[in-house]
Parts: structure tokens; C-alpha cells; sequence
């Protein structure tokens, strides 16, 4: 049974501060995600959704609960073998790349860490997967669209080849044309490299173009799970996943 | 029904080394008592053209267009201290992140009634009455409290509630508002545009609404202008959107993904070198005679 599964949570908290300025960011999460499958959570700002991802990476120190990744139970710090598998993707692609390297560099870096060899043939294999020139392999990221840059973090990512990714907003930050562009992205690379999805989003539309089931968070906690055929159906069990399906739909003109 | 303004070939200009990048592109424009929109993706030159009309084109940016009439005064040939005049008491601005837009070292009613006593001769005690029915016209709960705060004790939406307050308490006759939402959540998105919304009628206001999110476009504004690589493509009537004629509207519409429909794979925009240099498209509308 728990083979198949990529990732797996219980009761996972997370807090922030001591004392006066205590704050539980995540409160009693339980989720799981198939190996091979993309799994979704959605929410408004601060409901603790980025939170989870940061737990698992061990970006959010403290926490408490039970976090299962491929097999593997994790405990305080993560190993370079964890980093090996799991990857994460960062909403800005204006801020989560150096200024100051080109993209060369980014991707020969990853690959140095994790003691890969042949990382020229890697790096070539890579940009071209992602779908960019090798012209793009020397330039800073100030020459790069936002498109590109999502793109050569995508890359960056996946240069280590690893089993599970974690995406933060992968699109927030774009247009909707690059938006889609991106997506296709995505969803053409899972199929490639049996890749699981964990995705974080607050536009639903999005998640559910990407996921199979969805996690819908509220103020810490995972109120709703739902999978995306209840969820294009319309058809959710808890008010605050009625209201956000609602404002979603609303927005578009009804008449 | 007149204009209240009228925009006739607008060019904003940004030399560089590497020659001149040309944000807009002759554009003309109308607005009356409605809401206009104004779409289009990064780099189409949809703020550039809502900074123009308060010519708030930074130096090196030039900016030229024949006229830019505010109810037949020509803004181009106020001088710039007439044009502060302008900006703020006629036209006002809503930007897209309230975080940046406030000042964070000083009270959010200070900053409001500051706004109002700029432009109207006010005593600072009426000035705070008004502020505070101001608060309340926007739907904030406790606006005393709020009067005495600071921004970064506001979330998002209380921050750009905030800001529309600041911007409507001259009275203006034009508000631009330049992604007003971008940065907030979807359900608060709707209380924001409501809010936005309900002001603007009850005033008989004209309203500027820039964006990239087509959906809300559609959904919120009267008439819409279709901006691609510093010109307009294409004019509709909002609700009509969804039948919009040019492949750029088309392409953006359905690269969008849908809730409640699956499709396998996202429809790519295919660009057309032709649409970069096409005239543009006028988006002056006569004023009806009664």
C-alpha cells in the first residue's frame, strides 16, 4: 500500500515564534499523494498552504507530525539524498534565480551538488527539454522574459532528475498566454518522467487544469478534500469551499 | 452624454541605446460616465498609457499624443504646476500593490485627511469627519480604529480599500485604477470591485480599469480596449468579450484554463508579426446627443 505513494502527511503542524507571537501556520493536516499523480492545494494568502511545501523541503523548522516521502520518514534534517528526489519550484522567477549567474552556472551548480558527471551534455539535455535554445545556456537572467526564467527554474529543478516536485505558484507571476505554455509544460513532463505533483495555487481554475484530487485550506487547516471531478462539478461539502468555488465562477460574467 | 476625456494619437517613447522602444503606439481613446478597461499582457503598454493621461511619464519616457482632453481642457499644455492641480482633485490613481502605495511611517487617517485638506480648504476637524465617512463608504468595520493604524497592520484588502478611500475623497471625475486587485484573493477581489464599483455609479465618475485578467474585465467594465505591443487590437462592449473578433483577443481567451471543463491540453498564443505593426484601432466613441 504504501508503495504507491509519493508523499504522504499526518497531522502535520507547523508554527512560527515563541511565546506572545506564536502563530500555527498549519494545524493538523493529513494528505497523501500517489506516486505519479498531481495532487493540488488551494487556499487564500495565509492559509498555510506554501507552509506544507516548506515543511516537507525543511525550509519551516518547526514542526510536528508525520511526513513520509517516498518511503522514507523524515526526521529533523533533510539528507542530500531527500534533495535528490524531491525538487521545488518557486512562484517568482524574478526572484528565485541569481541575478549574477548565468543560467549556465544555476544548472552546473545543481548538477556539481548532487555529484552528477557530464554536466554539459546534461545541461543541454535539460534546456532542451524545457524547451529553450541552447543560446539561452550563457545568458544572465535579466535577459530572459518571466516565461524563461519559470522555465530555467523548471529546469533547474529537473537537471537533478528527481522524482517528486513541489510547486509553489508555478504561474502566478506569468501571463495567461505563458501561463498556458507553462502548463503544457508541466504536464508534458510528468508524462515523460512519471513526475509527482505536489501543487500549490490559489487560482482554481489552474488546479484543476493540473490535479486529480485537491486539498482546500482555510486558516491553517485542510477543510475540504476533494477530487476534480466534484470540484468541476461544482459540487463541494464545506461552505468556505462553496464561497471560493462561487468567487471563482462569479467572476465571469453569468448572463 | 459627453466625454469626459479624450485621448487623440497617444506616443509614449523610451530612448534607449539600443534605439527606441515605443511603449505606446498612437492610440486614441474615449471615456464618458462608464467604466473602460483596458487588457492586455505584460509589456502591451496598458499602464504606460494610464501613467501618460496624469503625464506621469518618467524622464527618459516621452510622451506626445495631439491632445489629451479633460472636458475639452487640454492637459498637455497645463504647465506642471496646473497639472498637480489635475492629478489627485481631477483624475485619480488606484495602484496595483497597497504596500507600496501607502506611506508606512505615517497613520492611514493622516494620510487620508492629508489628501483631502491638499485639495479642498478644510478644517483639519472636518477633514477627519469626512475621512471617517470615507472609511465607512468603503465598508471598513471600525474605521476609528483603523483611522489611527498604520499599513502594515491592514491586510491586502483592508490596504487597498484604504487606498480607494484616499483616492475618491477629492471627488475626482476620473479614477484610474492600474490592477487594483492583482494582489488579493479571489473572494476579496469581488468585495474590492463591489466596493470600487458601487463608488464610481453612485458619483457618476468615469473609470480607468487596467488589467491583465480578462475574466474580471468582462465581468466588471462596460467597454473594453484590447492592447498588443503598445496599440489597441481590438474594442468590444465587455460582456461581448467572449466573442471577440481578433486571434490575439481569441488566443488570450483560450489559453485561459477552465473550472468546470477539462481539456487536455492549453491552447498556445500563436503571435503574428502582423498585429505588432497594424494601425491602431480608434477607441473614441461620440457622445450621444439627447
Amino acid at each position: 500500500m504504501t508503495k504507491e505513494l509519493g508523499i504522504e502527511i499526518e497531522k502535520l503542524n507547523v508554527w512560527f515564534g515563541e511565546g506572545d507571537t506564536h502563530v500555527n501556520a498549519v494545524i493538523d493536516a493529513s494528505f497523501s499523494v500517489k506516486k505519479g499523480g498531481s495532487f493540488g492545494l488551494v487556499g487564500e494568502s495565509g492559509s498555510g498552504k506554501s507552509t506544507v511545501l516548506r515543511a516537507i523541503t525543511g525550509l519551516a523548522p518547526d514542526w510536528s507530525g508525520k511526513i513520509t516521502v517516498l518511503d522514507e520518514v523524515l526526521g529533523e534534517t533533510r539528507t542530500r539524498n531527500f534533495y535528490s528526489k524531491v525538487q521545488m519550484v518557486f512562484q517568482d522567477p524574478y526572484a528565485s534565480l541569481h541575478p549574477r549567474q548565468t543560467i549556465d552556472h544555476v544548472l552546473s551548480e545543481a548538477l556539481h551538488l548532487h555529484g552528477f558527471s557530464e554536466p554539459d551534455n546534461r545541461i543541454m539535455k535539460v534546456l532542451n527539454d524545457v524547451g529553450l535554445s541552447q543560446g539561452f545556456r550563457f545568458r544572465y537572467p535579466h535577459q530572459l522574459s518571466g516565461g524563461q526564467r519559470q522555465r530555467v527554474a523548471i529546469a533547474r529543478a529537473l537537471v537533478i532528475e528527481p522524482e517528486i516536485l513541489l510547486l509553489d505558484e508555478p504561474t502566478s507571476a506569468l501571463d495567461v498566454s505563458v501561463q498556458a505554455e507553462i502548463l503544457n509544460l508541466l504536464t508534458d513532463l510528468q508524462a515523460e518522467r512519471a513526475l509527482t505533483y505536489l501543487m500549490v495555487s490559489h487560482d482554481l481554475a489552474v488546479v484543476g487544469h493540473m490535479c486529480s484530487e485537491i486539498a482546500v485550506m482555510n486558516q491553517g487547516e485542510i477543510v475540504e478534500l476533494l477530487d476534480v471531478e466534484d470540484m468541476r462539478a461544482l459540487k463541494a461539502i464545506h461552505p468556505y469551499t462553496q464561497q471560493l468555488l462561487d468567487a471563482s465562477v462569479q467572476r465571469r460574467r453569468v448572463d | 452624454m459627453t466625454n469626459l476625456l479624450e485621448v487623440k494619437n497617444l506616443c509614449v517613447n523610451f530612448p534607449t541605446r539600443n534605439g527606441v522602444v515605443e511603449a505606446v503606439r498612437n492610440i486614441s481613446f474615449s471615456l464618458g460616465k462608464e467604466r473602460l478597461g483596458i487588457v492586455g499582457e505584460s509589456g502591451s503598454g496598458k499602464s504606460m498609457t494610464g501613467r501618460a493621461i496624469l503625464r506621469l511619464i518618467k524622464k527618459p519616457g516621452i510622451l506626445t499624443a495631439d491632445y489629451i482632453k479633460l472636458e475639452g481642457q487640454d492637459l498637455l499644455k497645463l504647465s506642471e504646476r496646473e497639472m498637480r492641480g489635475v492629478r489627485g482633485h481631477k483624475i485619480s490613481m488606484v495602484m496595483q500593490d497597497p504596500k507600496f502605495s501607502l506611506n508606512p511611517v505615517m497613520r492611514i487617517g493622516d494620510q487620508i485627511c492629508e489628501a483631502y485638506q491638499l485639495h479642498s480648504k478644510v478644517s483639519r476637524k472636518e477633514a477627519v469627519k469626512k475621512t471617517i465617512e470615507m472609511l465607512e463608504a468603503v465598508l471598513i468595520r471600525d474605521p476609528e480604529r483603523v483611522f489611527k493604524s498604520y499599513p502594515h497592520e491592514m491586510s491586502g484588502g483592508m490596504g487597498q480599500r484604504i487606498m480607494i478611500a484616499m483616492m475618491l475623497i477629492p471627488d475626482p471625475q476620473i479614477l484610474i485604477a492600474d490592477e487594483p486587485t492583482s494582489a488579493l484573493d479571489v473572494t476579496v477581489q469581488k468585495e474590492v470591485l463591489e466596493i470600487m464599483d458601487r463608488l464610481v455609479r453612485e458619483r457618476g465618475m468615469g473609470l480607468i480599469f487596467i488589467s491583465h485578467d480578462l475574466n474580471v474585465v468582462s465581468a466588471f467594465c462596460d467597454r473594453v480596449l484590447i492592447m498588443y505591443a503598445g496599440r489597441i487590437v481590438e474594442t468590444c462592449r465587455a460582456d461581448e468579450l467572449s466573442n471577440a473578433k481578433h486571434p490575439y483577443t481569441q488566443g488570450l481567451l483560450k489559453s485561459l484554463p477552465q473550472l468546470e471543463r477539462r481539456v487536455d491540453r492549453l491552447a498556445v498564443l500563436q503571435r503574428d508579426e502582423a498585429w505588432r505593426t497594424a494601425p491602431s484601432v480608434s477607441g473614441i466613441v461620440e457622445p450621444e446627443r439627447a
